[in-house]
């Protein structure tokens, strides 16, 4: 983004004691998330090593490899020492054999010592960092591709969804969106995969409200993508979801299947999901150093909160979740332009001066965050089924998006909670977007709320509001804030929620190459 | 616009015959939008009102026609139907209960429960397909509707999947439970339905006749009329959203007061 963006003054002394507050909130929360592995951190290191497939059930053998080697040596030291200390006692010749063997029972896994485990290291690391450089070179074919081809047009950015369950037929959907002018396609994934504790094998024509999130179905989307890119002249980006219990293998399978966006929040899978808390940040603070790696752009999930607490009420809670995204992002490894904050246009519009206060919160978060492509989310929460209405309400939406220099878009439908959406509804939809563009474009330029008016005022108050919460959440922990129901009401404990049995500390002596990998930013 | 006339016409003899209303009694005016696998032109907007016609929709008029992509046409028509309604004649299926809002359940158990009602949930047997209960029951919801979870009032207890009866049992008796929901997609060898048996028999086993919770299963399978014939208080069906079980739940479990519905 060239222009910078129109913006509200804030208080600077304000907007430092946010930050450090949320780095306050969030530091202990990164230190747990040193200190622990998971199963799905563990099988997201063997993927990145190559392993990949299934067995005749279904199961993948990253699966039965990790299970295999936790059985007999526990988790706290990692699986990269066990695993290629047995590969190098000849007890398979490659990590699929291996794998096969281990989930037959015949493999002895054991923790090697001295000079075997620093063999058993170097052959981890030479094997993981194949899958790193494979992300590696995604990434500059992307930037290859973007040059060559050209960038989406103009900001923000147009998101589309597509979700028909059949990823040969998401293939024609989304090609189609792209032609009627989406720049980023979304791929929803079908319910209920975040709780799955494995990442499905395959293409998939089946799915549940949406489309298993696969490797296979990664590729095949980022094929047509390409192909309809040729023909457009611009580059398409694809969006997946990076959350749930499998959040750092889906996280490694994106980054070398050349996705560009990740659906990746801090909080949601706790919140909404009732996936167990530390499980949920220590996959996510690898993740995250993948999507770091990758050039991935995470979108995060303040939108939500807004669909289940009041969006005027609850407006700092938003603010506060941008700031603990952002501190954990940076934490992480990604850069500003890497993080798409979430927010959305969620304000009963029968309130008087919605609009008002939908600007105000939407400059609020430009203002915090001027180099973040921040997400903006269509309203779903006062969507009637009167398409009529729905159809004006998105266009207001649009036009706070363009007024208050949103980078991302998800186009909103008219047709939200009445069906998933039809050719006509996506185009309609589509024309509403461009034509609030095209008639605005430049208008941030021109649109400078008064210090002292309504709009700058509101912002204000909602940044103290969200402070004066950062200074609970730090002061009393995040983990207890989360335990007591800040966020989206819900109460989620430490030591309870899905996934918890797959959290382990980790020992003195843990070796994960992915991580030393990510973390020393090499490649070898 | 929308807002359905019943500016009626009650003739003579009592029979109320009415008709869509545009901007005259009478006038039987609709409108009518769609998109046809073809490209936009002459021959797309004739197809469409080809449609407008065998749906009854004479004279009927192409208002708008949009090309979509290479090869489909959006329409929109407008025109007069010429069938008529009588009113006497609708039928309509009153649910047993009335489908009401998280506010207007949240309200009911405040006052009428007075404690917050309780709710175990699980998927039992060796199906671990979680995506029913957890659609009923976590905040995330389905269908643009939340779950339970959402609910202040409704405490929410989501044991997972793989769940044993006898552990169910225990839960519900630990969490005083007011309901238990178990949902099955597993039909292989119809073992939703044992399955279903087996804990409804359990439940009885462990509990006095009149403290047993109310026993709700779900699937994409069930017959929703088999509720007696398995032992189990309801059955819910493919497609059920939060409101309609929470607004049952409501229904079957709080003290009646005097209705207030006006008729």
């Amino acid at each position: 983004m060239s222009r910078r963006p129109t913006v509200i003054e804030l208080d600077r002394a304000d907007t430092r004691r946010a930050r450090t507050l949320a780095r306050r909130a969030g530091a202990p929360v990164v230190r747990i998330a040193r200190t622990h592995t998971t199963v799905s951190v563990e099988r997201a290191t063997v993927r990145l090593a190559g392993l990949s497939g299934a067995d005749s059930e279904r199961v993948p053998w990253v699966n039965h490899l990790v299970d295999a080697v936790r059985a007999q040596t526990g988790l706290a030291h990692g699986v990269a020492l066990p695993v290629w200390d047995a590969l190098a006692r000849g007890e398979g010749e490659d990590l699929l054999t291996l794998a096969q063997k281990a989930s037959a029972g015949s493999v002895t896994f054991r923790l090697p010592e001295g000079r075997e485990a620093s063999r058993a290291g170097r052959a981890a690391r030479a094997a993981v960092s194949v899958g790193v450089r494979r992300i590696d070179r995604a990434r500059a074919q992307r930037d290859r591709l973007i040059a060559r081809l050209g960038d989406a047009p103009r900001r923000p950015w147009i998101y589309l969804i597509v979700a028909t369950g059949d990823i040969y037929e998401d293939v024609v959907q989304a090609q189609a969106a792209a032609r009627a002018g989406a720049d980023v396609i979304a791929v929803i994934r079908s319910t209920g995969q975040s709780l799955l504790d494995y990442v499905p094998e395959g293409a998939t024509r089946e799915g549940y409200a949406g489309t298993y999130a696969t490797q296979e179905n990664f590729r095949i989307m980022r094929a047509a993508l390409d192909e309809v890119g040729r023909e457009l002249g611009r580059y398409v980006r694809l969006t997946n979801y990076a959350s749930g219990l499998c959040m750092p293998e889906i996280a490694a399978l994106a980054g070398m299947e050349r996705l560009d966006m990740m659906l990746n929040d801090s909080m949601y899978g706790i919140l909404f999901r009732d996936i167990n808390p530390i499980r949920t940040f220590v996959d996510q603070r690898f993740s995250r150093q993948i999507h770091a790696r990758a050039g991935i752009i995470i979108n995060t999930g303040e939108d939500n909160y807004l669909t289940t607490a009041d969006a005027v009420e609850a407006a700092h809670t938003v603010t506060v979740s941008q700031l603990l995204n952002e501190y954990f992002a940076a934490e992480a490894g990604l850069a500003p332009w890497q993080m798409g904050l979430g927010h959305a246009f969620e304000i009963d519009p029968s309130i008087p001066q919605s609009f008002r206060l939908e600007l105000a919160h939407a400059l609020l978060a430009r203002t915090l965050f001027p180099d973040a492509p921040l997400k903006w989310m269509p309203p779903t929460k006062h969507m009637t089924g009167d398409i009529f209405r729905g159809y004006l309400l998105d266009g207001f939406f649009n036009l706070a998006g363009a007024l208050t220099g949103q980078g991302i878009l998800l186009v909103g439908m008219m047709t939200e909670a009445v069906v998933t959406p039809w050719l006509s509804d996506r185009d309609l939809a589509l024309q509403n977007v461009r034509y609030v563009l095209d008639a605005c474009s430049g208008l941030d330029e021109d649109f400078h709320p008064p210090a002292g008016g309504f709009i700058a005022t509101r912002a204000r108050t909602v940044l103290a509001e969200a402070i004066e919460l950062l200074e609970r959440i730090a002061d009393d922990g995040l983990l207890t804030a989360i335990g007591e129901g800040t966020f989206g009401l819900m109460r989620r404990p430490a030591d309870a929620g899905k996934g918890l049995d797959g959290v382990e500390q980790r020992a003195p002596g843990y070796l994960n190459p992915a991580i030393d990998l990510l973390e020393e930013g090499a490649t070898r | 616009m929308s807002t359905p006339a019943i500016t009626s016409t009650a003739a003579a003899g009592g029979s109320r015959i009415i008709r869509p209303y545009g901007d005259t009694t009478g006038d039987g005016m609709v409108q009518l939008s769609f998109t046809l696998p073809v490209p936009a032109g002459k021959k797309a907007e004739g197809a469409a009102l080809q449609l407008a016609r065998s749906m009854g929709m004479d004279p009927a008029m192409v208002v708008h026609a949009r090309a979509m992509g290479e090869g489909y046409t959006f329409l929109v028509l407008y025109g007069r139907v010429n069938h008529l309604i009588d009113l006497d004649a609708v039928q309509v299926t009153e649910r047993e209960y009335p489908l009401l809002s998280a506010k207007e359940i949240n309200a009911a158990i405040r006052s009428r429960l007075r404690r917050k009602l309780v709710v175990v949930g699980a998927c039992i047997g060796t199906d671990a397909h979680t995506v029913g209960i957890d659609a009923i029951l976590d905040i995330k919801g389905f269908a643009g509707e939340k779950g339970l979870e959402y609910h202040r009032e409704i405490e929410v207890h989501n044991l997972g999947a793989q769940v044993l009866v006898p552990q169910l049992v225990e839960q519900a008796l630990a969490r005083r439970a007011d309901a238990v929901l178990v949902s099955q997609v597993v039909t292989q060898r119809d073992a939703h339905l044992h399955n279903t048996r087996e804990m409804a028999a359990a439940f009885r086993e462990a509990y006095p006749a009149a403290s047993r919770p109310l026993l709700v299963v779900g699937g994409p399978r069930f017959d929703e009329g088999a509720a007696a014939e398995l032992g189990v208080d309801r059955i819910f069906g493919k497609g059920t959203t939060p409101s309609e079980v929470a607004s049952y739940l409501v229904h079957a479990l709080l003290p009646a007061r005097p209705s207030r519905r006006s008729a």
